[in-house]
């Protein structure tokens, strides 16, 4: 962002992205979105709301309860010429359209010898913290990322929510973009001119010495959070925010790690086979003789996602957890 | 007007060079598909390879009224319709011998057969994921305002899908254009239609989702040509999607490794006297619009054709292993 001008304004995350929803419409007439509830209903999470008295139906299509479906027509209409950007109103849903997004767009480039790209995008809102219980809160972009054919984006900031989308539109090949939804609501100052972003490398948020705190999401703002607490008492953490969880931006945290010794990977994701569990391994297989101690993680846990609020928060990493487990790692090997 | 009647006056209007051109696309599937199963057992393909003899009437029938900007998506059993939409039979068999000059550089088999100048979308083996891509292919025809049709092939197991049904409904609700032609074969796998649908008139289903439908005998290439047509010219005419049921059989197993324990010899034998291709060559010779010399020419040409496929393929070579990981994403940029 850089060379732009200091002039902001307030917005929310939901704001950034439905902002980037008009530009690309605006800009590109092939741009149209699709899914359930984004038209009459302006969005199960309120994201898409105007934009149907803006652009119509034709562009802001209503689909009915049909995942697998409209995600297929969505790879479809990739194909045939167009750049859908597809909702699906969150992850646990986006199983029934498992099938279309790891057996057709992820693979229809190779399958085809090279022949057919797949320029389709699709958004769901992802993560717990709300109360909504076991169907409706779990943390599955790591898991998507598992799969080669398809880029896998986690925007955090509002820069991201607003420029992510543009890039994405851009890009040749399947890009999933993942909402914390716990995020939308998150208010903050935007440059007036944000625009597109980069999407191909992740983010010093915050420069230290001490430890290497790597994570994405919305547990980027507890990470943050527990930066300031653990500043307080002298220990100087560097954060990094990946942006972009596939394909992973190596570089950005292994020379972050090979400069602090110690690295704690923070992921809402559960533990056993995790994105955390993936950067743990590149991170021994990269810098294993700089560290000072053993990688850590803080996932969320292997439940479930619980209703009562207590069981949910205990479930999810914590702004304390980070902090404590950062000075038990910074003292005991210090 | 019943089929039956349809069937004779067709018959009666076609040209001979049109009979002559049909005979030998359907000959040239059954050729190259009794070929492939040998160079199978010669272990010069690998993989899954489902054949399509008996079934040729549909996949030559229905290529007849598709234009070349039309779109089409078809399943793992899909080198009848490759072939009859015009992509080389040496591209096809040099992708199932795995080499690069395959169609798609020996990266998809027998059953991820791609074109682009066809617009052949595969080549789809997941039973019934080629309906949604059929359905976004059109839409995008249609938002585009191209007056293409997608035409998307599928078995009667994939009517049983989710997909199916949601497809069928979505397109009805935006009037999209897109053939959805079932070949029903009456068996998926080794498991009987009557196995597997409450409702076994598989055209009550599109009806239920306002979709048009009609059904046809997909033993007769002169009908399955007609009904095509109609479906085509009511579809490319903006008033939404229709629902072709061709009525087929399989006369070989349903891949090279099924024994068969579900059905009869009995039944095959009877389903063989009805052989779309000897049937359509009987029907001509009757008429006097050819005779048997005219055969053993096409006979001789198809031959022909088949050997240089293979010799096509073998002469064709490997992608070095190097290049294993391209085309997982674009080479080339953002845009
Ligand atoms: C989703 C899915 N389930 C199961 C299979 C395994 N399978 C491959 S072909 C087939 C039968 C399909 O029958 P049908 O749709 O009638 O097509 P046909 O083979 O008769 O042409 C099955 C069960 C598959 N490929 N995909
Ligand atoms: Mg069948």
């Amino acid at each position: 962002m850089n060379g732009k001008t200091r002039e902001t304004v307030k917005t929310t995350y939901r704001d950034a992205i439905r902002e980037a929803i008009r530009e690309a419409m605006r800009r590109d007439e092939r741009v149209f979105l699709m899914g359930e509830d984004v038209g009459r209903y302006g969005g199960c999470f309120a994201v898409s709301k105007g934009l149907l008295e803006e652009f119509g139906p034709e562009r802001i299509r209503d689909t009915p309860l049909s995942e697998s479906t409209f995600v297929g027509a969505g790879i479809g209409a990739a194909l045939g010429g167009m750049r859908p950007i597809v909702e699906i109103m969150t992850v646990n849903f986006s199983l029934l359209a498992a099938d279309q997004i790891l057996n057709t767009a992820a693979t229809y480039l190779h399958m085809s010898g090279g022949l057919f790209n797949v320029p389709l995008v699709i958004r769901m809102a992802t993560g717990g913290g709300k109360q909504l219980a076991a169907q409706h809160s779990h943390s599955l972009e790591g898991w998507y990322a598992h799969i080669p054919g398809i880029k896998v984006l986690t925007p955090a900031t509002l820069e991201d929510a607003r420029g992510m989308l543009w890039t994405a539109l851009a890009d040749p090949d399947p890009v999933l973009i993942f909402e914390n939804s716990t995020l939308y609501n998150r208010e903050g100052e935007l440059s007036v001119d944000a625009g597109a972003v980069d999407i191909d490398h992740a983010r010093i948020c915050r420069q230290g010495n001490d430890i290497t705190i790597i994570t994405y999401g919305a547990s980027l703002y507890k990470v943050l959070d527990a930066a300031d607490i653990l500043e307080k008492s002298g220990i100087s953490a560097e954060v990094i925010d990946l942006r972009t969880l596939r394909p992973l931006d190596d570089a950005a945290y292994l020379s972050s790690v090979a400069k602090t010794h110690r690295a704690l990977i923070v992921d809402e994701g559960w533990r056993s086979g995790s994105i955390s569990a993936e950067v743990s391994a590149r991170i021994m297989e990269g810098v294993f003789y700089e560290l000072d101690c053993p990688v850590e993680r803080i996932c969320t846990a292997e439940v479930p996602m619980p209703y009562a609020s207590h069981l949910e928060q205990a479930a999810l990493p914590q702004t304390e957890t980070i902090v404590t487990t950062v000075k038990r790692m910074v003292r005991k090997n210090g | 007007m019943n089929k039956q009647e349809t069937t004779q006056k067709e018959t009666d209007k076609i040209s001979r060079e049109h009979a002559l051109h049909l005979l030998y696309q359907m000959l040239l599937i059954r050729r190259f598909e009794d070929k492939s199963a040998e160079l199978y057992s010669a272990m010069k393909i690998r993989g899954f390879l489902h054949l399509y003899n008996g079934e040729e009437a549909v996949a030559v029938g229905v290529m007849q009224s598709l234009k070349p900007e039309d779109a089409i998506v078809a399943t793992y059993r899909e080198h009848g319709q490759a072939l009859a939409r015009g992509i080389s039979a040496g591209a096809i068999m040099a992708e199932m011998y795995g080499k690069q000059e395959g169609c798609s550089r020996g990266r998809g088999g027998s059953m991820h057969l791609f074109d682009a100048k066809t617009r052949f979308y595969g080549g789809n083996a997941i039973v019934g994921c080629g309906l949604p891509v059929a359905v976004g292919l059109a839409l995008a025809d249609k938002m585009q305002g191209k007056k293409n049709v997608t035409c998307c092939l599928f078995g009667d197991g994939a009517v049983a899908e989710g997909e199916f049904h949601e497809s069928l409904n979505l397109a009805a609700l935006w009037k999209l254009p897109v053939l959805f032609f079932c070949e029903n074969n009456l068996y998926a796998m080794g498991t009987a239609l009557r196995y597997s649908h409450s409702v076994a008139d598989l055209s009550k289903k599109a009806e239920s989702y306002a979709v048009a439908s009609a059904s046809v005998d997909g033993m007769d290439i002169l009908a399955v040509e007609s009904a095509a047509k109609e479906a085509v010219e009511y579809v490319r005419g903006g008033k939404g999607p229709y629902f072709l049921e061709f009525r087929t059989y399989r006369f070989r197993a349903h891949s090279m490794f099924d024994p068969q324990l579900y059905r009869t010899k009995e039944e095959v034998e009877e389903w063989k006297k009805r052989d779309p291709i000897d049937t359509f060559a009987h029907r001509l010779i009757k008429q006097g619009l050819i005779n048997d010399e005219n055969i053993k020419e096409l006979e001789m040409k198809v031959e022909k054709e088949v050997n240089d496929a293979v010799a096509f393929a073998e002469a064709g070579t490997w992608e070095p292993v190097e290049d294993l990981t391209r085309f997982v994403y674009s080479e080339r940029k953002r845009t």
